[in-house]
């Protein structure tokens, strides 16, 4: 069961731009979003107590911050977007967080930290900041730090710019926690956090002669243990895995994950909807899950020729996929999560449906986000998508679904049953019924 | 090796409804002639039209991935993939070819006028490109292909354009020298899909004459029309072509003098 947490004056439904991204760090207690307008909002969850038991769980907004700016590149003469397109947490060291967020183009590290001290009594200067005349000073103090509202700053620390010709789609963090990659549709780079003005080369697949060009690399991801270990998928709906230790330049892999097309289900548009839109590693590091146009696998690293696992999200597109190419829908990106167990996995669907699948039982769900059908405390209804014949009432037919409402991005807290779901500028936070 | 084509899966979605009917009238009408045309292929005329349909919109897809801020290379190179393979396929079972054009003295002048102008605009183009299929030329076709003559023609000259295309999506090194070339291809495109289209709603009303429709008026009508942003406009240009050549379909007329009208007011 599922509730929507929060009220609706603060907390769970907000309005900004098209929401790009969305991130729990590792711990849950923040949740990030980037948007299109180069934002990144940061809530973070409120604490337990013993007066409000019934707010916990709340995510309130914590820090907004202008993360990108629109830029032009004079040489191309064309315009680089600000929008997020994905954010990543790092580990937490010390009182600040940070995380890494890019768009098209360029990579930052912010660090978001509290303020809620600062130093009274300076000698130069006086409670303005204006400078005191050196003369008028007759006496020396230590200056005391008081307690003052909390503010949260974001700050750059590293801009990691000018090492993509092509656009970034993915970044990810090692389990090294020192370096991260950074995954454009044609090259992968190794950074070091503590360098901006290099970066390794990892992957190349831009071909000598670009007419020649067939296929891009459209996601990649670290391994959660292993960190010379990554994968990244193509639009030709294979996986690669490469390990670092084996050369320099991964252009050879070390594995190489595909699935036999199905001869029956040939058409013109196989290829398209085999472009995988999103990979991730299991928290357990021993499972892959993909997303193409209408399935999520789960692959086993250790088994490369197909997937242990497949659901439909939503197979009743598949005799509507010329008009989702004539409307460009067919390329869209839908994002993949696995929950904290690895035992649920969820993605994002049209007319702000998102699906669930439990991989120990096999049972699936479809469930909505939507204003109207989430006041707070409510129990999400599930849905049902009506193929064809007699609709059933709550059924909703297949011809009426909104292809502008798509849910592609989404989020599971690390270790609870909380979810985030972007729905085009509104975020969705659902958690679990509590007693 | 036999190639079979593909299973046609696709209903027809917001494409000019004009195909759909015409198309049930075809089979109702002419179900005896379907077998003897092209023989060995499992090909139905309505495949042929839905596949020439898909490769039009992919081509006007790649061409307007252009106007956007940088295209999406991923989506672009998805799009190329899926012209190739068209291309790959109508190569294949053979109504992708050129015709010696001497070898058509036979037909109407202004078959020969089309002819010429579909050639001149795609020798632009090639400049010692070669390609693949397009010299191949299958004298087993030859008898059968005179009637399509003027489609072969048009398809093959379309070849052309999506591979200078594709060095105009990937390369985007000198930018000005890619828009001056990116005009141009987009001309052609356009001066090529639509001679395609009459041909193709052809299919459809056989008895209509070839010579009905005024190849220059409408290539004029085109090409002060280039500057459609939307794929939308494969809708509006595609079905221009039956305004002229249609005269017997009185029931899509009030959908075609709206079309006509969208078209006279851009």
């Amino acid at each position: 069961e599922r509730g929507a947490s929060g009220g609706r004056e603060k907390g769970t439904v907000f309005t900004s731009d098209i929401i790009s991204t969305v991130e729990f760090n590792h711990t849950g207690e923040l949740l990030a979003t980037g948007d299109k307008g180069g934002r990144v909002v940061i809530f973070q969850r409120e604490q337990e107590s013993k007066h409000q038991p019934h707010r916990r769980g709340e995510y309130n907004v914590y820090s907004t911050f202008q993360s990108h700016e629109p830029e032009f590149d004079y040489l191309k003469s064309l315009e680089i977007e600000e929008k997020i397109n994905k954010i990543r947490w790092l580990p937490q060291h010390n009182a600040a967080y940070f995380l890494l967020s890019t768009n098209d183009k360029t990579v930052k590290l912010w660090k978001v930290s509290e303020r809620d001290k600062r130093p009274e009594g300076y000698n130069l200067k006086d409670e303005d900041g204006r400078l005191r005349d050196p003369s008028m000073i007759t006496t020396l103090r230590v200056p005391v730090l008081r307690p003052m509202d909390l503010m949260v700053e974001a700050t750059p620390r590293r801009v990691f710019a000018n090492a993509h010709t092509y656009h970034i789609n993915s970044i990810s963090v090692n389990s090294d926690y020192e370096t991260y990659m950074s995954a454009d549709d044609l090259r992968i780079n190794l950074w070091n956090f503590e360098i901006t003005n290099q970066s390794f080369n990892i992957v190349d697949i831009k071909p000598a002669n670009m007419e020649e060009l067939t296929e891009v690399i459209t996601a990649a991801e670290f391994h959660p243990h292993h960190c010379n270990t990554f994968v990244y998928s193509s639009s030709k709906g294979t996986i690669r895995l490469c390990d670092m230790r084996a050369s320099a330049l991964c252009d050879r892999h070390a594995k190489f994950f595909e699935e036999p097309e199905d001869p029956s289900n040939r058409s013109f548009f196989s290829e398209i909807i085999s472009s995988i839109s999103d990979v991730k590693f299991s928290h357990s590091g021993r499972y892959i899950m993909t997303r193409d146009y209408l399935t999520v696998k789960v692959w086993d690293l250790n088994m490369e020729n197909r997937p242990i696992e497949t659901y439909q999200v939503h197979d009743y597109l598949r005799s509507k996929l010329c008009s989702l190419y004539e409307n460009d829908c067919i390329f869209d990106k839908f994002e993949c999560v696995w929950n904290g167990s690895d035992s649920v996995i969820m993605t994002g669907s049209y007319n702000n449906f998102f699906r669930m699948f439990d991989r120990n039982t096999k049972r699936d769900v479809t469930l909505e986000a939507s204003r109207e059908n989430s006041k707070p405390r409510a129990i999400l209804k599930p849905r049902k998508v009506c193929v064809g014949g007699k609709r059933r009432k709550d059924e909703i037919s297949v011809d009426s679904l909104d292809f502008s409402k798509k849910i592609l991005h989404t989020a599971w807290h690390p270790s609870e049953n909380i979810i985030a779901v972007a729905a085009t500028n509104n975020l969705y936070i659902f958690q679990d019924k509590v007693n | 090796m036999f190639l079979t084509p593909v299973v046609p899966q696709w209903p027809f979605y917001k494409l000019d409804t004009m195909f759909v009917r015409g198309l049930k009238r075809k089979c109702f009408d002419g179900e005896e002639d379907i077998e003897g045309t092209l023989a060995g292929i499992k090909a139905i005329p309505s495949y042929n039209l839905q596949r020439q349909s898909l490769l039009d919109m992919s081509l006007v897809k790649l061409q307007l991935c252009h106007m956007l801020v940088e295209p999406n290379l991923c989506r672009s190179v998805l799009i190329a993939n899926t012209v190739r393979q068209i291309q790959e396929e109508m190569t294949q079972d053979g109504t992708w070819q050129m015709i010696n054009t001497q070898s058509t003295g036979q037909t109407s002048l202004d078959r020969l006028v089309s002819t010429d102008i579909l050639c001149r605009s795609s020798r632009e183009q090639a400049e010692g490109k070669q390609v693949p299929g397009y010299s191949n030329f299958n004298k087993d076709f030859e008898d059968d292909q005179t009637q399509d003559s003027s489609e072969t023609m048009s398809t093959a000259s379309s070849v052309q354009a999506p591979r200078n295309l594709q060095s105009n999506v990937w390369e985007m090194e000198n930018p000005q020298e890619n828009r001056g070339n990116f005009q141009k291809s987009l001309d052609q495109i356009f001066e090529t899909l639509e001679n395609k289209s009459p041909n193709s709603v052809e299919d459809l009303f056989s008895e209509v004459d070839n010579s009905y429709y005024d190849l220059d008026t409408m290539l004029t009508g085109m090409m002060s029309n280039t500057k459609m942003g939307h794929c939308d406009g494969l809708e509006t240009f595609s079905s221009p072509t039956t305004t002229t050549s249609n005269s017997n379909c009185k029931s899509d007329l009030n959908e075609l003098d709206h079309i006509v009208e969208i078209l006279v007011e851009s």
